[in-house]
């Protein structure tokens, strides 16, 4: 047992250098701007850039709009599996597994040439419309963690009988599922929505592919041509991606804890 | 074709009608559900149709194998060929240290905090990919980075000197063992959880020892769901590009860059190629998420 304890200990060391090496290099990277003399130079000079500001913030747009996206298609449909259609769970489950097998690039890659100009969908002859598309190609890159997220906030609740009790005080089906179950898988939804902005606040393929002027394709032409911005635009992304985590576990605190499972 | 497929759905409603009175509710049935298929079919179903079909047709849409039968090109086999060591790499060296590090905080006797900040920390640093990733190594193992100027000032070890660059399949698969070690951690730290302790109580009243017990319950139960992710690594590495991209420019030519670069410019001079390509990549990630559905079904029996 002792040896046991001896060598978790050293795995435990080797893992943390083998994750902190790096965050460590990039933020003394990022502060070797001055010669000389450590500083904040190449934060000061990325956060005041103009295009960060506005990729960023058309990152931000893009995210916030595919979560309402992914929402509206997510939490109806896994609802309604779980209340009427259980014989549906399969396909449904599969489908939602379809965007971790199907590489972006080739989903992305498939918009293109099915929604070009002169197609019967000409998605990509508007600028709004190619804005439209990269948000339903964030969505679906989001799907997976969407649905898993929304259904498991669901197993903890008593679909049915909350439907039946709504049913029985007269709600029409827009009131039960606005105002009884999303309350109710509310936690498990924005679980999913920090998720999803996650993914997407830095999302490369498909923007560069659809030529938006969004996050991730700025962050890879400052890659190519700047030397110490990039390292202070990883740390940037990094308390991004913590923040984001930070406020999924601080949520499922408050998720429902007493799992009543009907099915 | 898009339209189609919606009609499909109504007709399917309508197509059996048991009672009139039940037929003014069948379109109810289906309309919670009609948006998501709506979306799956329109957005994810069609297009990867499109590119299937597409990678068996030439210029005037006819059916030929010359796409497929082009891949054979060297320069398209190459990119396969590094496409598959990194991501096979890259998942075995993220699964066995995944694996170490999820027996050590499980089973390992270590504080309890360090449990949750190393499964916190897994969160964050699975998601933590694409081209801010690509930067944290260039600032650490690039040719100016800490870890290699430290190597080289302090124990004067010039690791490019040695034949090391960040550019190649070694620092590409060092980069994403990066998500891939975390991704495990997160997958299967609950499949350690769900090993019984009353399994390691019998064993040991039946006259077990430590290493009989890790190598005929342990193993055998924790197998399947280790393979299972294993090939989830392997198929969330070969889809990746923005890494790639971000930190070898062109320079390596896996095969979403070499994707890529055709979506881009059509480099290789045929459009059809490009579809013939994407189909690849479709055939062998379907195949490695055939397995891993195979895998988990297996793993489920186990850790109910």
């Amino acid at each position: 047992m002792k040896s046991g304890k001896f060598w978790a200990w050293v795995v435990f060391a080797l893992g943390a250098a083998y994750f902190f090496i790096p965050l460590i290099a990039t933020v003394e990277f990022s502060m070797r701007m001055r010669r000389g003399a450590y500083s904040f130079d190449a934060y000061q000079i990325v956060l005041g850039d103009p295009r960060f500001q506005a990729t960023f913030g058309y990152s931000v747009l893009a995210a916030f709009f595919t979560i309402i996206l992914g929402v509206l298609i997510v939490v109806p449909a896994a609802y309604w599996i779980r209340l009427r259609l259980p014989q549906l769970r399969p396909i449904v489950e599969f489908i939602t597994l379809l965007p971790l097998v199907i590489p972006a690039i080739v989903i992305v890659f498939g918009y293109i040439r099915m929604y070009g100009s002169n197609s019967p969908l000409p998605f990509l002859a508007t600028d709004m419309g190619t804005n439209a598309l990269l948000v339903i190609g964030y969505a679906m890159l989001a799907l997976p963690y969407m649905y898993r997220a929304v259904d498991t906030g669901l197993r903890t609740i008593d679909v049915r009988t909350l439907t039946e009790a709504a049913q029985i005080l007269g709600a029409g089906w827009g009131t039960i599922i606005g105002r009884v179950i999303l309350p109710n898988v509310l936690i498990a939804v924005l679980s999913g929505a920090f998720l999803t902005f996650a993914i997407v606040i830095g999302e490369f393929t498909m923007a560069s592919l659809l030529n938006r002027p969004a996050f991730g394709p700025y962050l890879q032409n400052v890659g190519a041509n700047r030397a110490y911005e990039p390292a202070a635009l990883a740390i940037i992304a990094f308390a991004i991606t913590w923040g984001c985590m930070s406020l999924i576990q601080i949520l499922s605190r408050f998720a429902p804890k007493s799992a009543n499972r009907p099915n | 074709m898009t339209d189609l497929s919606l009609s499909d759905q109504t007709m399917a409603g309508k197509a059996a009608p048991p009672a009139e009175v039940r037929s003014l509710r069948l379109p109810t049935q289906w309309l919670g559900v009609a948006p998501f298929f709506i979306f799956a079919i329109m957005f994810l179903i069609l297009p990867t149709l499109y590119l299937m079909l597409g990678a068996f047709q030439n210029d005037a849409g006819e059916f030929t194998f010359e796409n497929i039968a082009a891949l054979a090109q060297p320069s398209i086999v190459a990119a396969y060929w590094i496409s598959l060591k990194v991501s096979l790499a890259s998942a075995l060296i993220g699964a066995f240290a995944g694996l170490a590090i999820a027996i050590a905080i499980v089973r390992g006797g270590l504080p309890e905090w360090i449990r949750s900040a190393t499964l916190t920390f897994s969160g964050v640093a699975s998601n933590f990919a694409g081209v801010p990733l690509a930067f944290a190594f260039l600032a650490t193992l690039g040719r100016l980075g800490l870890a290699t100027v430290l190597l080289n000032t302090v124990f004067g070890l010039n690791i490019y000197a040695h034949g090391f660059n960040i550019l190649s399949f070694w620092g590409l698969t060092l980069t994403y063992v990066y998500f891939q070690i975390p991704l495990m951690v997160v997958i299967i730290t609950p499949a350690i959880d769900g090993l019984k302790k009353e399994w390691g109580e019998a064993a040991a009243t039946l006259g077990a020892t430590q290493a009989q017990y890790w190598r005929m319950v342990v193993i055998p139960v924790i197998w399947p769901s280790f393979l299972g992710t294993v090939i989830l690594l392997f198929a969330n590495a070969f889809g990746a590009i923005a890494t790639a991209y971000a930190l070898t420019g062109s320079s390596l030519n896996i095969v979403p860059i070499l994707l890529y670069a055709q979506i881009r410019g059509d480099v290789l001079h045929n459009a059809h190629l490009g579809y013939a390509i994407a189909f690849g990549m479709i055939v062998i990630t379907g195949l490695a998420n055939v397995f891993y559905i195979w895998f988990r079904t297996r793993s489920e029996r186990w850790l109910k």
